[in-house]
């Protein structure tokens, strides 16, 4: 694998089985991303751009092909290997933020440390994100008190704060108005400028899409086209 | 942070919160209760039987520990008892069940004065008419009486002569001669308390009456009240056992559905966590630490329930019913609450620890 690429995905392949019927979500994908690119993915619904986004984040196996992601090559991880990978070297920002509603903003991203085994107080690269993503007087509101905008840079916080490899990000502008788009996509910029943070953005907004260095688009399984 | 989050957890849904600790609560009430209720009432037939001030007691054969049912024991076994050597008292007494565990008891009373020193009488004083009978303070007050008042027993009125101290032979004390007549047992009784002249000679006595008295159970007071205990009462420990074991499904049932509901409802949650890289360890960690607090704080509930529950026994029943705080049973009760706890908890934290992430993220 090239020294610049962090992902490369060769003939990926995912097959679901619905009862006896196979739906073949991804048939044959082809992608490199090279280290600290921001690359969209766009497509339309069903085009297969969720389950990329899943197997590049460790969530699904594929059914056939590579995917290597900063030097692992995910389609011979088993489980507990994807779960581990998960915890260090992939970053995930949802479209429903996805915090977890008990806890305060602060403990959402410290939760995410916990996981990674990474426990220590007054971590300087805390306060560097919480500042940067400026949450930090709302760390201690639980979600429910924060607007949409707030939630959605907590959930970017938590997602950065273990330094991955790549930030996976589905739709993450989906449930948020105008302004607060713009500012949680002008994040995902400067975070990929000022960080050189690799960000994988997947949209069907075309607005959205244009914040990317590179945008790829799917159909039926497949890349179509790309364009930069 | 694991502790913090358990602690959110549970404070997201204090209702069902609430309601799974005072379940275990009260099946930790249940055990500590029914344990204090067999030790406190068997404590107390020793410490009746102890306040006679007798050194050996004398049983018909074939009776256990405690039922006194009957009364299949010839009276003349006093006057043979009283011409034995070195015993300087015998008094016979016939005990007769009236409801549930009371019981009342005929005794002569000139004769037992002198073994026991007689009652402590707190109101009035001595019997001194065949229609008359002594309470002690638990069942004049569980029954509001006083001296002259008036009691339905045995099919008729009597009237209170005195009310006593208790922890002296019965709650109930009749003249013995009506008893035997009220119950068709003339010259019968139920069991002899014998004084002997120094407890030194105590053990050769009951030698002695053992080798004349084949068959009859005859015991020391000391021994006696040593073998009135759980282990000695037919079918007790048969019965706390059964009530355990029922109490232990009552806490499986209430965790299991509590923890089943949570993980239902944090499907989308635990789908976070594991996005987030938590393995199936960290998630059931989570949900066994929930039910760990829950069991805790459920013991804690129940050891206070259970000084409730003596509290109710000693304010409304204190003659029929006596409960001992028994803390040597806490930690008992507590690992046994603890162990239903986690055994329900163990099917939702299986399938939480299973659940697929992107199906839970997909939950709503």
């Amino acid at each position: 694998m090239s020294e610049d690429l962090i992902i490369r995905v060769r003939d990926l392949r995912k097959i679901y089985r619905v009862g006896e019927v196979e739906v073949h979500a991804l048939r044959g994908v082809n992608l490199d991303v090279p280290r600290g690119e921001f690359l969209c993915v766009a497509g339309p619904s069903g085009s297969g751009k969720s389950t990329l986004f899943h197997i590049l984040g460790g969530l699904l196996a594929p059914t056939s092909g590579t995917v290597i992601v900063d030097g692992h090559d995910l389609s011979k991880l088993t489980d507990s290997q994807r779960t581990a990978l998960r915890r260090r070297m992939v970053g995930f920002v949802f479209q429903k933020f996805n915090l977890l509603p008990t806890l305060t903003a602060y403990d959402n991203i410290a939760i995410a440390r916990h996981i990674a085994g990474r426990n220590q107080d007054n971590d300087p690269w805390f306060r560097q994100v919480v500042e940067l993503l400026g949450i930090a007087d709302r760390l201690h509101h639980k979600p429910s008190k924060l607007s949409g905008g707030e939630q959605q840079r907590v959930a970017i916080a938590r997602a950065i704060i273990n330094h991955p490899a790549i930030l996976l990000a589905d739709e993450p502008t989906g449930n948020l108005d105008s302004q607060n788009s713009a500012a949680v996509l002008k994040i995902l910029r400067d975070l990929n400028e000022r960080l050189g943070q690799t960000i994988l953005l997947i949209t069907h907004d075309p607005v959205v899409a244009s914040y990317a260095h590179r945008v790829v688009h799917m159909l039926d399984g497949r890349i179509v086209d790309a364009e930069s | 942070m694991v502790n913090k989050l358990v602690l959110e957890n549970l404070k997201h849904r204090p209702v069902r919160t609430a309601l799974s600790i005072l379940a275990i609560g009260i099946e930790v009430t249940m055990m500590l209760t029914l344990v204090g209720l067999s030790r406190g009432m068997l404590a107390d037939v020793a410490r009746r039987a102890r306040g006679v001030g007798a050194d050996i007691v004398v049983r018909p054969p074939g009776t256990s520990l405690i039922g006194l049912s009957s009364a299949p024991m010839s009276e003349k076994m006093v006057d043979f008892l009283r011409r034995q050597p070195h015993v300087t008292h015998a008094v016979g007494s016939m005990t007769h069940p009236l409801s549930g565990v009371t019981t009342i008891t005929g005794i002569r009373l000139d004769e037992f004065d002198q073994i026991s020193g007689g009652f402590k009488y707190l109101e009035g004083g001595p019997i001194r008419n065949r229609d008359e009978i002594i309470v002690d303070r638990y069942y004049a007050r569980q029954n509001n009486l006083h001296a002259g008042s008036t009691i339905q027993l045995l099919n008729r009125t009597w009237r209170v002569a005195g009310v006593v101290e208790e922890g002296k032979l019965a709650r109930l004390v009749i003249p013995l001669d009506v008893l035997q007549e009220l119950t068709a047992n003339p010259g019968k009784i139920s069991q002899v308390w014998v004084k002997v002249d120094d407890p030194a000679n105590i053990p050769r006595v009951i030698a002695s009456l053992k080798e004349q008295l084949k068959g009859y159970p005859i015991y020391s007071m000391e021994e006696l009240t040593s073998l009135i205990s759980v282990n000695n009462v037919p079918g007790l420990k048969a019965f706390i056992t059964v009530i355990i074991l029922l109490a232990i499904v009552v806490g499986f049932l209430v965790v299991f559905l509590s923890m089943y509901t949570a993980v239902l409802e944090r499907t989308r949650e635990i789908g976070i966590l594991k996005a987030l890289g938590a393995s199936p360890l960290y998630v059931l960690n989570i949900l066994f630490r929930e039910t760990v607090l829950l069991a805790l704080a459920g013991t804690v509930l129940g050891i206070l329930f259970s000084y409730g529950t003596r509290w109710v026994i000693m304010r409304w029943a204190p003659a029929s019913l006596t409960q001992m705080i028994v803390p040597d049973w806490w930690a008992i009760a507590g690992a046994i609450a603890l162990g239903g706890a986690l055994l329900g908890a163990s099917y939702p934290g299986w399938r939480a620890a299973r659940q697929d992430p992107i199906e839970a993220l997909a939950y709503e």
